[in-house]
């Protein structure tokens, strides 16, 4: 369990390293799906099977693969000079020195708090979640419909080919 | 067999957060920014993951169900506006879409 632990967490944070200094679009892509299995990994070492399941069916499974159609549909190539860029020292050192900071504050903090609980990978299973879930959280549930509602009328109204808003305006003008 | 201290787990988290946040501060591409987003997001679930772990409750595992609606309606919407972004200035350098216009 330990060992499956750090070894999925050190290819969560190899992959994700991937991610953001990668320059082909498919390639980051593939390095996200990679992390998001592994995070999916340290879901199952830590004894949440149905949380590692989610993350595999729900973010691999759908979101990534709207990555994917997304990409495959502009035709993305990797951008040579404009993206390239930010391999300068004068661009990265800034933005790195700012998230190390952060990343230094978290970590001095939780070495000096002592939460003290150790994780002995005791299963929570689906059935306690879900008796949590539609007993006291009935309705978080139904605001996170609401919000996938929300997010569908928005992604159709702005995902259209054509604007309206531009032919009325050219309309007007004329 | 002595088990993972928590603060592993959540160094793990803010590891993974950190590096999402460079990500989001390094790229201008609008593909890099989403998918640091997404890297942001998958961090603070593996946080409540962690808690929900370590203290032996399942309010964690829900709330980590709602961050992944949050994750997914996010992902639609900014996928949806990248869509445009393209077909607007064929590019998706989001430095071209700095200037308001109307």
């Amino acid at each position: 369990m330990e060992l499956a632990f750090y070894l999925s967490g050190l290819v969560a944070v190899l992959a994700t390293v991937g991610v953001i200094t990668g320059t082909s679009p498919v390639h980051a892509v593939v390095y996200l799906i990679v992390s998001l299995i592994a995070v999916a990994l340290v879901f199952f070492a830590l004894g949440a099977p149905f949380a590692g399941a989610l993350e595999i069916i729900v973010y691999a499974g759908a979101i990534m693969v709207l990555f994917v159609f997304v990409v495959m549909m502009l035709n993305l190539q990797a951008d040579s000079e404009r993206e390239q860029r930010f391999l300068k020292p004068r661009y990265w050192l800034g933005p790195s020195v700012l998230s190390l900071v952060l990343l230094g504050s978290i970590v001095a903090l939780l070495g000096q708090g002592g939460v003290g609980e150790t994780i002995d990978g005791e299963l929570l299973t689906a059935r306690s979640v879900a008796l949590t879930l539609f007993g006291p959280w009935l309705m978080v549930v139904e605001l996170a419909a609401i919000l996938l509602l929300a997010a569908l009328v928005t992604a159709s109204h702005v995902g259209r080919r054509s604007n309206p808003l531009r032919k009325r305006n050219g309309g007007g003008s004329s | 067999m002595t088990g993972i201290p928590m603060e592993h787990g959540l160094i793990l988290a803010a590891i993974l957060f950190s590096l999402g946040l460079l990500g989001l501060m390094l790229r201008r591409s609008m593909l890099f920014v989403l998918m640091s987003l997404e890297v942001m997001l998958n961090a603070a679930g593996l946080a409540f993951i962690v808690g929900a772990t370590a203290w032996n409750r399942p309010d964690g595992q829900a709330m980590f169900l709602l961050v992944i609606t949050l994750a997914a309606a996010e992902a639609s919407v900014g996928l949806a506006l990248m869509i445009q972004l393209y077909q607007r200035f064929r590019s998706l350098n989001l430095d071209s879409a700095s200037r308001m216009h109307g």
